[in-house]
Parts: C-alpha cells; sequence; structure tokens
C-alpha cells in the first residue's frame, strides 16, 4: 500500500484514460471519408440546423445523406424536437427552417410572427405527403374494408366486436370472428395523431367528436410508444388495429377506407393526389403553399388520410452563406431526386409535377437581403 | 506557510461538503423555478385535464401503482435472494451468487426496455389472457387482456427485476451483520435452521430490512426508461393490472414527452418532475430516517 | 395418593430416542425426480409449454418434500424444508431475467458486430449499414466529464466528513442528504440540469456537458459514500504517526491517508462510472440525439449509447429492421463496457486492497 500502490491502482485509469483519446482523436470511418473528396466540391459549404416534425425525420435522413453527399463540405443537422418548437424556433430565429405537420396559422400569432422573423410572408411547402395506413392483425382476415364512420366508432370505443353488423355490412364474404377489438393509438403526442383525428373529425363528426388532437383524446385504447410501438402493439396483439405510417405496416393487413363509393388501399399514388383535389388556404401569399385537405373528396382514386408536414423558411436571409444553404437544401428535397429518395427511404408520396415546378420556383428565388 | 496549507485545505473540503448541499437545494430550487410556470397552463397543453393538478393527478397514481406492485413482488425475492447469500448457499457459492445478482443491477434501464418489449410481454400477454378467463371476477384481473402484454402488470414486473439487487445488496450485508453469537446460541438450543434465522437474523435487521424495502421503493418510484418503452399508457385511474389501458407514470411520461415538448409543456413536465422529485425524496428520507433510528436503538 | 404420579409414565432414560427420524439424504432428490415427472404429464397428455411445466414442478416440490418432512421428522423440520425449499426456489426465479435477458441481447447483438459498426457513424447513412462510433465517443465524453466535475468534489466532501467533519451538525447532515440524495431519479437530475442549462442558453439546449452535469448528480453520492468507507478503514495509526513526525494535516491528508486508501476509491469511482454510463434518462433531455461524432461537449448535440438504443429502437426508420438491429447491437456493447468496468472495478479492489484494517 501507500505509494506504491497507489500508482499501480492509477494505472488502469490512466490506460482508460488514454484509450479514450485515442478513440477521440480521430472521426467516424464513414465521416472522414466525406471531407477527402472536397475537391469536386459544388462551392457550397458550412452548417445548415434546422428542426421540427419528427414525422419528417425519415425523410430528412435522406435527403441529408443525399445533399451532404453532393456537396460534401456541407452538413445539415434536422432536430426532431416536435412541429410545434420547430415553428417556436423558426419565429425565434433559432432554425433557418423548420418542418411542421401543420400549417403555419395566425390563431396564436406564429404566422405573424414568422413573417415578422423573416421581414416578408414566410415561404410553406408541403414537402412531405405520408399515407397514414389503419393497419390491422385478425387471424383469418386477409381484406378489409372500412368506411370512415366505423373507423371513428371503433376508436371511440363505441363498436366493440369485430363481428359487429357495421363493419360486417362492408365486407361480405369475410369471416370475422366474435373477438374484442383493440384499437393501437400513440401515447405520444404526435402529428399522426393530429392529421388522423383531423381526418375523422372532418369526415365523420358523429363518430369522432373530440376534433382534431395531437394527444389522445380518450381513455380508451392501447398506446403504443412512437410509430414502431403502435405496429408492435399491432402485430404481438390480438384482433388489433391501429394507424401509422403506411411504410411501416410491414406485413400488417391494412384497410381500405371508403372514398365515395369504392375503398382505397394506402398507396403513394393515391395519397398523393389528395394535394391535386384540395384548395388552398384563402387569403395567403403567393409562396405559402399551404392547403386546406379535403378529406371529403369523393374523388376517385384518392386516399384521404394522410400526413402533410411543411417547410417553413423565409424568403430572404441576412447571409449569403446561409441564404444560399437553404436555396440549395429546400431545392434538393423539392427536387424529383429529392422526392424520389424520400419515396424510397421513408414511404413518402412524391409531389406531383406541377407542385414540385411551383415550389422549385419558390426556392428558387430565396436571396440575400 | 504550512498553517496556509491546513486552512485552504480545509476550506476545500468543506466547501465540497457544502456544494453538495447546495447541489440537493439547488435541484428543488431549479425544478420549482421552471416548474411554477405550469400552474397557468391551459388545457390544451394538459391534454385536455382542466389544471395541472388534474394533469399530474393519475401519473402520480400510476407511479404509485406500478412502484407498490414492483415492491410487492421484489421484497419477498430479494429477502430470500439475501438469505441464500448470507446463510443458505455454501460458503463457495455464495460469492458467485453475489455477482451473479450484481449483474441484474449492471444491466442498463434502456436494455431492461428492450427485454420488457420483445421477451416478457409477449409472453405474459398469454398468461394475463388467461387470468382474465379464470380471475376475471377480481377487479385486478378483469380484462380484457392485452394481447402485447404491455400492461401495468409487466412494467411492474420489470421494475421489480431492477429493484431486486438494490434490496439484496443491502440485505445481505444487514443479515450477514447478525452477531454470530445469538446465532449459534439458537443453534445450540436446537433450532432449526430456518428458527434460528427468524429468531436472531430477523429481530435483529428488521430496520435495516424496512429500510432496504424504502429504497428499492425509491429506485422503482423514479425509473424511467424501462417503464417508457414497456407500458402501453392512456391515462386513466384503474386497478385493472392487466388490460391495455393503463396508468401511465410520472418519468415515463417525462421522456416519452420532452423531447418533444415546447414552451409551456416543457414547464408542465418539469412541474411533474417536481412532485416525483418530493415523492422520492420523502420515500428516501424515510427509509434513510428508519435505517438511522436502528442503528441507535440496536447501539451500534 | 395424587393422580399427577399416575400419568408420568415410569421410563428411563433408555427408552428416549436420541435421535429423531429423519428423511434419507437423496429423500430431496427423490421428489424432485418425482415432481418433474408428474409434471410432465400435462405436457404430454395436455399439451402444456415448457414454462408451465417447470412451474408445476417447482410447486410439487415446495408442497410435497415439506409435507413428507413433516409427516416424519415433525413439523418444525417441514418448516425448516419449506422455508429453504422456497429461498432457493426465489432464487432461481430471479435468475430467469438475467438469463433470458443475456441471451435475448447476445443472440440478438452479436450477429450486428463487424469493425464497421464500431468505426462508422451514422451521418449519411439511410437504411443498413452505420455504427455507433459517434454514441460510443459520446458516452466517453459525457462520462469522463462527469468523473471531472464528481470526482473532486466527492473526494473532497468524504475527506471533509471524515477528517475535519467527524461527528459535528453539518457533517451528519451532509451523510444523511447523501444517503438521500443517492434515490434521486435519474430523470429528476436531467431536468435540474435542463432547469439550470435553460437560464443561460435559452429554451430548448441541448449539449453534451449537460449531460455530464446530470449524471455528475447521481455520480457525487455514490463516491462520495465509497470514500468515505475507504477512508475509514485507513487506521488511526498511520494518522498519529505522521503527526507526530510534524507534518502538517493537510500534507498528511493528501500523502498518506488518500494514498492508502487510493485503490478503494479508484474502486469506487469505477463502479460509479459503471453505474452512469448506463444511465438513459437525463441524456434523453439534456443531451439529445445526433447521427453525426460530436467531439464538443460545450456545443449542440451529442448522441450517447444509451440514447442511440432508444431511439434505434423505438424510431428505426424505413424498413425498420436495420435499426432494432443496430439498437441490439449497441445494447450488446454496452452491457459489455458496463461489465468490463465493473470487474475492472473487482480486479482493483482485489489486487490492491490493503492488508490492515480488514
Amino acid at each position: 500500500m501507500n505509494r506504491t500502490s497507489f500508482r499501480k491502482a492509477l494505472m488502469p485509469s490512466a490506460a482508460a484514460l488514454a484509450l479514450g483519446i485515442s478513440l477521440t482523436a480521430c472521426g467516424a470511418g464513414n465521416e472522414t471519408a466525406n471531407s477527402a473528396g472536397s475537391d469536386e466540391s459544388s462551392g457550397l459549404s458550412g452548417t445548415l440546423s434546422g428542426g421540427g416534425a419528427s414525422s419528417q425525420e425519415a425523410a430528412q435522413n435522406a435527403w441529408r445523406a443525399g445533399f451532404q453527399e453532393a456537396n460534401p463540405d456541407v452538413t445539415v443537422n434536422y432536430d426532431p424536437i416536435g412541429s410545434g418548437g420547430g415553428r417556436e424556433q423558426f419565429a425565434a430565429g433559432g432554425f433557418p427552417f423548420a418542418g411542421s405537420d401543420s400549417y403555419l396559422t395566425d390563431e396564436e400569432g406564429e404566422l405573424s410572427a414568422a413573417a415578422e422573423r423573416c421581414g416578408s410572408d414566410a415561404i410553406e411547402i408541403p414537402n412531405y405527403v405520408s399515407p397514414i395506413a389503419v393497419i390491422y392483425n385478425v387471424e383469418g382476415v386477409d381484406s378489409l374494408n372500412l368506411s370512415p364512420e366505423v373507423i371513428g366508432k371503433i376508436f371511440n370505443d363505441k363498436i366493440k366486436k369485430w363481428n359487429d353488423p357495421a363493419i360486417a355490412e362492408l365486407n361480405e364474404g369475410v369471416d370475422l370472428p366474435d373477438a374484442t377489438i383493440t384499437a393501437v393509438h400513440r401515447s405520444d403526442e404526435s402529428g399522426t395523431t393530429e392529421n388522423f383525428t383531423n381526418f375523422l373529425a372532418t369526415v365523420a363528426e358523429d363518430a369522432w367528436p373530440h376534433g382534431e388532437v395531437g394527444d389522445w383524446p380518450i381513455e380508451a385504447g392501447e398506446g403504443g410508444n412512437g410509430t414502431s410501438g403502435v405496429v408492435a402493439a399491432v402485430t404481438q396483439g390480438v384482433n388489433s388495429i391501429g394507424y401509422a405510417d403506411a411504410s411501416q405496416a410491414g406485413e400488417l393487413g391494412v384497410v381500405s377506407v371508403q372514398v365515395g363509393e369504392e375503398f382505397v388501399a394506402p398507396t403513394a399514388e393515391a395519397a398523393a393526389k389528395i394535394l391535386e383535389v384540395s384548395p388552398r388556404v384563402e387569403g395567403r401569399a403567393e409562396v405559402d403553399m399551404a392547403f386546406d385537405l379535403d378529406y371529403k373528396t369523393t374523388e376517385t382514386g384518392v386516399y384521404p388520410i394522410v400526413l402533410t408536414s411543411y417547410l417553413i423558411a423565409c424568403q430572404t436571409y441576412a447571409d449569403q452563406e446561409t441564404a444560399d444553404l437553404v436555396k440549395g437544401y429546400l431545392g434538393y428535397i423539392v427536387s424529383s431526386e429529392g422526392q424520389q429518395v424520400a419515396a424510397e427511404q421513408a414511404g413518402s408520396a412524391p409531389l406531383a409535377d406541377s407542385l414540385a415546378s411551383e415550389a422549385q420556383e419558390i426556392v428558387e428565388a430565396i436571396s440575400v437581403k | 506557510m504550512t498553517r496556509r496549507g491546513d486552512t485552504v485545505f480545509k476550506s476545500l473540503a468543506t466547501s465540497a461538503a457544502v456544494l453538495i448541499l447546495v447541489a440537493l437545494a439547488g435541484v428543488a430550487i431549479f425544478l420549482t423555478l421552471e416548474g411554477m410556470p405550469a400552474l397557468k397552463a391551459e388545457p390544451d397543453v394538459l391534454g385536455g385535464k382542466g389544471n395541472i393538478i388534474l394533469y399530474v393527478w393519475p401519473l402520480v397514481y400510476g407511479t404509485l401503482l406500478a412502484a407498490a406492485l414492483a415492491i410487492i413482488m421484489a421484497a419477498p425475492l430479494s429477502i430470500g435472494l439475501a438469505l441464500v447469500i448470507s446463510h443458505y448457499a455454501p460458503r463457495k457459492l455464495a460469492k458467485p451468487i453475489g455477482y451473479l445478482v450484481d449483474l441484474l443491477a449492471a444491466v442498463p434501464s434502456v436494455v431492461y426496455g428492450l427485454w420488457g418489449i420483445e421477451f416478457l410481454g409477449p409472453r405474459l400477454g398469454r398468461a394475463y389472457a388467461w387470468l382474465a378467463e379464470n380471475l376475471g371476477f377480481l377487479p385486478f384481473f378483469e380484462g380484457p387482456a392485452s394481447g402485447s402484454g404491455r400492461t401495468i402488470l409487466t412494467a411492474s414486473i420489470v421494475l421489480a427485476v431492477m429493484a431486486l439487487p438494490i434490496i439484496t445488496a443491502i440485505c445481505r450485508e444487514i443479515f450477514s451483520q447478525t452477531p454470530t453469537l445469538h446465532q449459534e446460541a439458537a443453534l445450540a438450543l436446537g433450532a432449526t435452521r430456518w428458527e434460528m434465522i427468524r429468531l436472531t437474523v430477523f429481530p435483529y435487521s428488521r430496520s435495516g430490512m424496512i429500510s432496504a424495502i424504502m429504497l428499492g421503493l425509491g429506485r422503482a418510484l423514479g425509473e424511467t426508461m424501462a417503464v417508457a418503452m414497456v407500458l402501453s399508457a392512456t391515462g386513466v385511474v384503474t386497478i385493472n393490472l392487466i388490460s391495455s389501458v393503463n396508468p401511465s407514470t410520472i418519468a415515463a411520461n417525462i421522456a416519452l414527452g420532452f423531447p418533444e415538448a415546447s414552451g409551456i409543456k416543457v414547464n408542465v413536465l418539469i412541474f411533474s418532475g417536481l412532485v416525483l422529485f418530493v415523492i422520492t425524496f420523502i420515500v428516501n428520507f424515510l427509509g434513510r430516517l428508519i435505517a438511522a433510528r436502528g442503528l441507535v436503538k440496536e447501539g451500534r | 395418593m395424587s393422580t399427577t404420579q399416575d400419568k408420568v409414565a415410569p421410563t428411563s432414560i433408555g427408552d428416549i430416542p436420541l435421535t429423531r427420524p429423519q428423511l434419507p439424504s437423496w429423500a430431496p432428490a427423490l421428489v424432485a425426480a418425482i415432481s418433474v415427472a408428474v409434471a410432465a404429464l400435462p405436457v404430454v397428455f395436455l399439451g402444456w409449454g415448457l414454462v408451465a411445466m417447470v412451474l408445476l414442478a417447482v410447486v410439487l416440490f415446495v408442497i410435497a418434500l415439506p409435507a413428507w418432512s413433516s409427516s416424519v421428522e415433525g413439523s418444525r423440520k417441514g418448516k425448516d424444508r419449506l422455508a429453504a425449499a422456497l429461498v432457493w426456489s426465489g432464487f432461481g426465479l430471479a435468475m430467469v431475467p438475467l438469463a433470458t435477458l443475456m441471451w435475448q441481447v447476445i443472440s440478438n447483438g452479436v450477429p450486428v458486430l463487424s469493425a464497421e459498426f464500431f468505426t462508422y457513424s451514422m451521418r449519411n447513412v439511410v437504411g443498413e449499414g452505420g455504427g455507433i462510433y459517434h454514441a460510443i465517443v459520446g458516452t466517453v465524453i459525457v462520462t469522463a466529464f462527469a468523473a471531472i466535475i464528481s470526482v473532486p468534489i466527492g473526494v473532497m466532501a468524504a475527506v471533509y466528513l471524515i477528517e475535519y467533519g467527524a461527528g459535528n451538525r453539518i457533517a451528519r447532515i451532509v451523510t444523511f442528504l447523501v444517503d438521500v440524495m443517492t434515490g434521486i431519479p435519474s430523470i429528476v437530475a436531467g431536468l435540474f440540469a435542463y432547469a439550470l442549462f435553460v437560464l443561460f442558453f435559452g429554451p430548448g439546449v441541448r449539449m453534451g456537458i449537460g449531460g455530464s452535469v446530470a449524471l455528475s448528480v447521481l455520480m457525487i453520492p455514490i463516491v462520495v459514500r465509497s470514500t468515505e468507507e475507504m477512508l475509514k478503514l485507513v487506521p488511526g495509526d498511520l494518522r498519529e504517526a505522521a503527526y507526530a513526525l510534524g507534518v502538517p494535516k493537510w500534507r498528511t491528508i493528501t500523502k498518506v491517508v488518500l494514498p492508502t486508501a487510493m485503490s478503494g476509491i479508484v474502486t469506487g469511482v469505477t463502479l460509479a462510472v459503471a453505474r452512469v454510463a448506463g444511465e438513459t434518462a437525463p441524456l434523453l433531455i439534456i443531451a439529445g440525439d445526433t447521427d453525426s461524432v460530436n467531439f464538443n461537449a460545450f456545443s449542440e448535440r451529442m448522441a450517447t449509447l444509451p440514447v442511440y438504443i432508444y431511439y434505434s429502437y423505438m424510431q428505426p426508420g424505413v424498413p425498420p429492421e436495420f435499426g432494432q438491429e443496430r439498437a441490439w447491437g449497441a445494447a450488446l456493447t454496452l452491457i459489455a463496457i458496463v461489465m468490463a468496468l465493473n470487474i475492472l472495478a473487482r480486479l482493483i479492489s482485489r489486487s490492491f486492497a490493503p492488508k490492515t484494517g480488514r
């Protein structure tokens, strides 16, 4: 003991420290590879940090990867802090751009706050449209047709059995079990819930009287944490039904939703069509592409339960670098290449050509003050 | 010069000790400071509840329920485990068994969460269906049973596993401190091993066992990730333990809500954290108090 | 003639059996074998699962052996056997979670491990591939800073408690509150760090050093307690010998007391680091998550292993398999790190333990 043991005892920690330092001395294998290829850079450089809706995260990851690969000197960050946080940080000047599951409104002064921050009207582009699938797991039932009213009643705990006449009526020839329905919802606050309940509240107000909410409003049904939690709960559960991004549905059965006289399955094409049949929000600036989704549409081939997420940005920025980065990154997102990448990696529906070219024009005009 | 060295060193040591007091006070003060704005929160950030008290109450209920269930399961098991290590296992086996129990304490809570979702939940789901069918007349097992098994009972079982090593560690420490003379005297009078434990070990370590259980309770109350990952939370107040509709706990609710919270929602969550802090502080305070009393009474 | 005399049977000492009847030593094994055999019947005939069979066998054993024993050996012996059977089956029950958890983490985690997994971050990775390098770096940095903050404070506070404050009012209060502080929920520590940093950096603050502060709140009491225990073990003779040579108190502490207790203190610190390295909740709140390597604890988000596991599993991306696989791989890595720290602590305490005072 005493000094010898003191030294001996310190040795392992010194070794651990040395290991720690040698670890921290170099970057990750994939990151160092990037900066090496900087010769072929497009001239863009710097860091762009935005954030907001977590529903866009998967798509943003794909876009960031694509954009950073094309521009090795650029780092783009996207903080999935939620739509509310994104709008708040954008208006406060923290984010040069934000993602949000709902467009800016003036109910709480967010629209004018954003305009004030930018010095002119804020840009809003619907960059991410994704079908929300109603997923189910009932043994022996391979296909299921439901109307919005029935979906509303199931999630409102008014229809409790799978062989309820209301369900049977829509599914002739399907052998529905006499079993209790387990309706799974998101237990965390989410844009998926917000868009799903918005749809129900608009189309089937009697069946779903709780309005548009981000937090599940009633004390019934099973909760799942995050999209994966809902999918897991439906998969592991018996006679269960839930709602989640269509891209995450995996092997689960997917409900075809009644639109007019036909039943439509959630595909990217069917979801993209809803923007084409929906009107713009009135009284908005040219650069503000906010849509009032027409959930009640009876147009053929439209899947109405979709999550639309917007990019919010300014028309002008104080410094050249930020303006160039925002312009470059947003331009990539709305380009056909960007939309295709998101469709592959996040299961979103690519924007229709007309909307994409309109968005492209708006982004092209972004400039320095 | 040496005098000055002494003064400097002593004041350094003293300020370190005082800093700990300040830090503890700081936790209370900062949480209060950031939590207070929540008192004025509107229903739209409170999940439709009228005020912050109505918002926090079901969470408090869920927290207490989950922790209490966990302790009901963990306490007897831990005492048994501690007895195995201190009295039952042959000396050569006792140490490895002790290590095994310590291993349970070394598993990070997020890994317990993975285990709860992937392994425990689906298997218990089938057991719950059986319970609902055969014991459905009891209000705890009323059903309908959750198929995925992500119920408050599952969460409590995970919590029990996590509290187990803590309670065991303290209990075995106390059990092994029972005076050998007492134990040998009991055996010499012809007591069986169990009678010896009942007559000498338990009376000697009663306060220690209670404080160990209180500390385990403190851990179960504050455990976050495992519950957040396993529990299917709806925010109801119910004593049905096996349905898919469950109360949430304060800690899990914070973990789920915080990463995407903004504005006053943050204050609401911090306020609920303050409530949790107060609850665990009281439980730990009582636990330590009982332990300290026991030490005085037994003249140690 | 009193009646009592009639009732006492005239016995000689030789008639009292000196030993009570006892079960043979192979009795528990026999009962165990029969229990398993009986429990196997419903498996064969009713198609029960393996878990149900094991449960039934244990229940049968716990009932049958004490019942047999109390009929032969008397109820006191029977109770003793019942207690032993219960205690041992409790031990078996407690090992089930450990065994299944380890099996699951290893079987799911091992296939994921590769050189790329340890050297790549998640930057520009979509779907398959990528790694946990950035999370390992973050965990090392955050815990290192937590140790840098809490070791001096914790050790000095323990020095105060043992060497200066012994028994006085402040020392008693601090000792008590340190004990209470061990029970602070980790998420509350995270909220504290957030509430503290918000005052300086505004809402939505996320940075690695905040995680270190939160972990320090959890770590300090552990360091204080273990250092206290170790300082108590330092023999008073050593101190007195130093004083007798005219060495001032502070030199005595730094040159004699602390070096003597050093191995114990290092063990305690290592265990404390192991404990906080696996903490998730506070880091989720204040350190956040990112997919690139961040070496600077004082700016921006920093990924750490526990938070990485949480997000990889809960938000795995499209398709979900790759993210969840990475979560298991990271879980295995994290457990391995924590276990390694625990083993390191035991090695230190074993090979450098002071020969005196124990």
